[in-house]
């Protein structure tokens, strides 16, 4: 797979005054993966994703996004029309007035040509259904709604990447849902890579590979059910297991034993249809 | 409560006033605006407001929307029209009570003046009634382009209108939220002498700085990343483009003007 993030031996502190936020961090994102970094507050996992396209430069250390080097000013633009990047809030990332004029704000500032552009916004709306409120003025949306026109200005400017700060914080779960669900379409119909940044343990079980970050540092790297096995390190991170998991962990402590570890209601109603049965 | 006020109300619509170019109706309200100042008689006065009456017509904006507009100056216009009645003296006496006297020269000045400033009203609010805030942003950049030239940064400009548009009805509900959340700890907004209301209002503004600050760092973070740098290189989605209700709107303002001029000409000796 190809490597398309690399952090070698990160640090980054805000000020000379203040600890390190991420202390020597190496961590690789690849081509075409779904990935969701977990962390408490103030685990660093926000200030890693803004390295990632150079908002952020590192105090020491390199970190090299689509072979190039974030610390270069030259590269900052070549950098960001590869990787876009959708925040927590999304009342503070969308700038025009009208949802369509928003979408088309990023390939303005590409400078495309009209009918390009009309064609992208288009596409873009339509890839996060989004299309019927075109013309709508954005702060009467939802919040969903308002994150998925975020989203359709990334999707708009074509970039390779998708990082995601902490994009359903603010949502309710109809919302959250909306938006987790958009992000697995753009992944396996768009093959664009997905790097989502969240504290919710449910949205990294749809994810091909979850970092778990704590202290500025990776302390679990591996797929959904590797990370969620270790039910007891999370706790200790003041994390939690997905909540089927949890029910499971529960169950197994009063002698009902579920086979493997289910991560959604579906597999755990499968899981609990089998131990019935087999018990029956 | 506070969400009743609106800045730059747009009432979207199809009528003809609409469907003009945002640049043209700018520019044929500033022509008109001075020449409702040119008109010297009562027949070019006439003409002015019944074109400022027509062109509202053609709008089909609802009157009350023109009434409720009117309301706030109305003070105002009853004020210089007593005024006016009061403290001209010349011409002839039409009415003598004890220090009162009103004359004919005296009530033209006054309905003249009134007519002047309702009519100014009607012409600027159908301006900002009939087109969209992003048209008029659109409008204004492309207006003041040749300021380029001078160093002037339009495009700039523009965006921090286009900015401060798109964050007032975010920051009017952040003001909502901020005051229950004061109420709920007791603040009181309503009573008091004003000194004492003015206090009051420094709770409810320190909180909404700190957070439009904070909105703003976000927002400036979220433009960058989308490859913002300034004006130049940008291109637009949004095209404007004139047609041929710009000509036929131009025109009939254009002949307007003229017979204003042609009328405060002929009829000089009226007043």
């Amino acid at each position: 797979m190809n490597k398309i993030i690399e952090f070698k031996n990160v640090s980054f502190s805000y000020s000379e005054e203040e600890e390190a936020v991420l202390q020597n961090l190496d961590l690789d994102f690849y081509e075409g993966q779904f990935t969701c970094v977990l962390g408490h507050n103030g685990s660093g996992k926000s200030t890693m994703a803004k390295l990632i396209n150079a908002l952020y430069i590192p105090t020491s250390g390199t970190v090299i996004s689509y072979g190039l080097d974030t610390a270069d000013e030259k590269n900052e633009i070549p950098i960001r029309r590869n990787i876009g990047m959708v925040f927590q809030n999304p009342d503070n990332q969308i700038v025009a007035t009208i949802v369509e004029d928003d979408v088309a704000f990023g390939p303005e500032n590409l400078g495309l040509p009209r009918d390009e552009i009309r064609k992208r916004v288009d596409e873009a709306l339509k890839a996060v259904n989004m299309y019927e409120y075109r013309y709508h003025e954005p702060h009467r949306l939802s919040g969903g709604q308002k994150q998925r026109i975020a989203i359709a200005g990334v999707i708009a400017m074509k970039t390779n990447c998708i990082v995601l700060d902490e994009p359903t914080a603010m949502l309710d779960p109809k919302g959250r849902r909306e938006v987790i669900e958009t992000l697995l379409k753009l992944k396996n119909e768009y093959g664009i890579s997905v790097i989502l940044v969240t504290h919710f343990m449910d949205e990294a079980v749809k994810a091909d590979r979850v970092v778990v970050m704590n202290d500025g540092k990776v302390c679990l790297d591996g797929t959904p059910a590797q990370v969620f096995s270790n039910a007891s390190h999370l706790e200790s991170m003041g994390l939690t297991v997905p909540k089927p998991l949890e029910l499971a962990y529960q169950l197994q402590k009063n002698g009902v034993r579920i086979n493997g570890e289910p991560l959604t209601a579906a597999e755990f109603v499968d899981g609990f249809k089998n131990y019935v049965e087999n018990r029956g | 409560m506070i969400k009743d006020i609106t800045i730059g109300q747009y009432f979207p619509g199809k009528s003809f006033i609409h469907k003009l170019d945002a640049r043209t109706k700018i520019l044929l309200t500033l022509v008109f605006l001075v020449f409702i100042f040119i008109c010297k008689n009562f027949y070019s006065l006439l003409l002015v407001c019944g074109f400022g009456v027509v062109v509202y017509l053609l709008s089909r904006i609802s009157p009350k929307v023109i009434l409720k507009s009117f309301k706030p100056l109305l003070p105002i216009v009853i004020l210089t029209t007593v005024l006016q009645l009061y403290y001209i003296k010349d011409g002839n006496l039409i009415f003598e009570w004890k220090f009162i006297s009103i004359t004919d020269k005296g009530v033209f000045t006054a309905v003249f003046i009134a007519a002047r400033i309702l009519t100014l009203l009607l012409v600027s609010s159908l301006l900002t009634y009939t087109t969209s805030p992003t048209d008029l942003t659109d409008a204004i950049e492309k207006l003041l382009s040749p300021l380029k030239l001078l160093k002037i940064e339009v495009h700039t400009f523009a965006m921090m209108m286009t900015i401060a548009l798109r964050f007032i009805p975010t920051l009017v509900d952040e003001i909502d939220r901020i005051m229950s959340a004061q109420k709920a700890r007791g603040a009181d907004f309503e009573n008091g002498n004003i000194i004492k209301r003015i206090k009051a209002l420094f709770p409810i503004f320190i909180p909404l700085f700190i957070s439009a600050f904070k909105r703003a760092i976000e927002l400036a973070d979220a433009m960058s990343c989308r490859c913002y740098t300034g004006g130049d290189g940008r291109t637009r989605l949004r095209q404007m483009k004139f047609s041929w209700r710009d000509i036929v709107g131009s025109v009939v303002t254009v002949a307007v003007c003229v017979g204003v001029i042609v009328l405060n000409y002929f009829f000089v000796h009226l007043i």
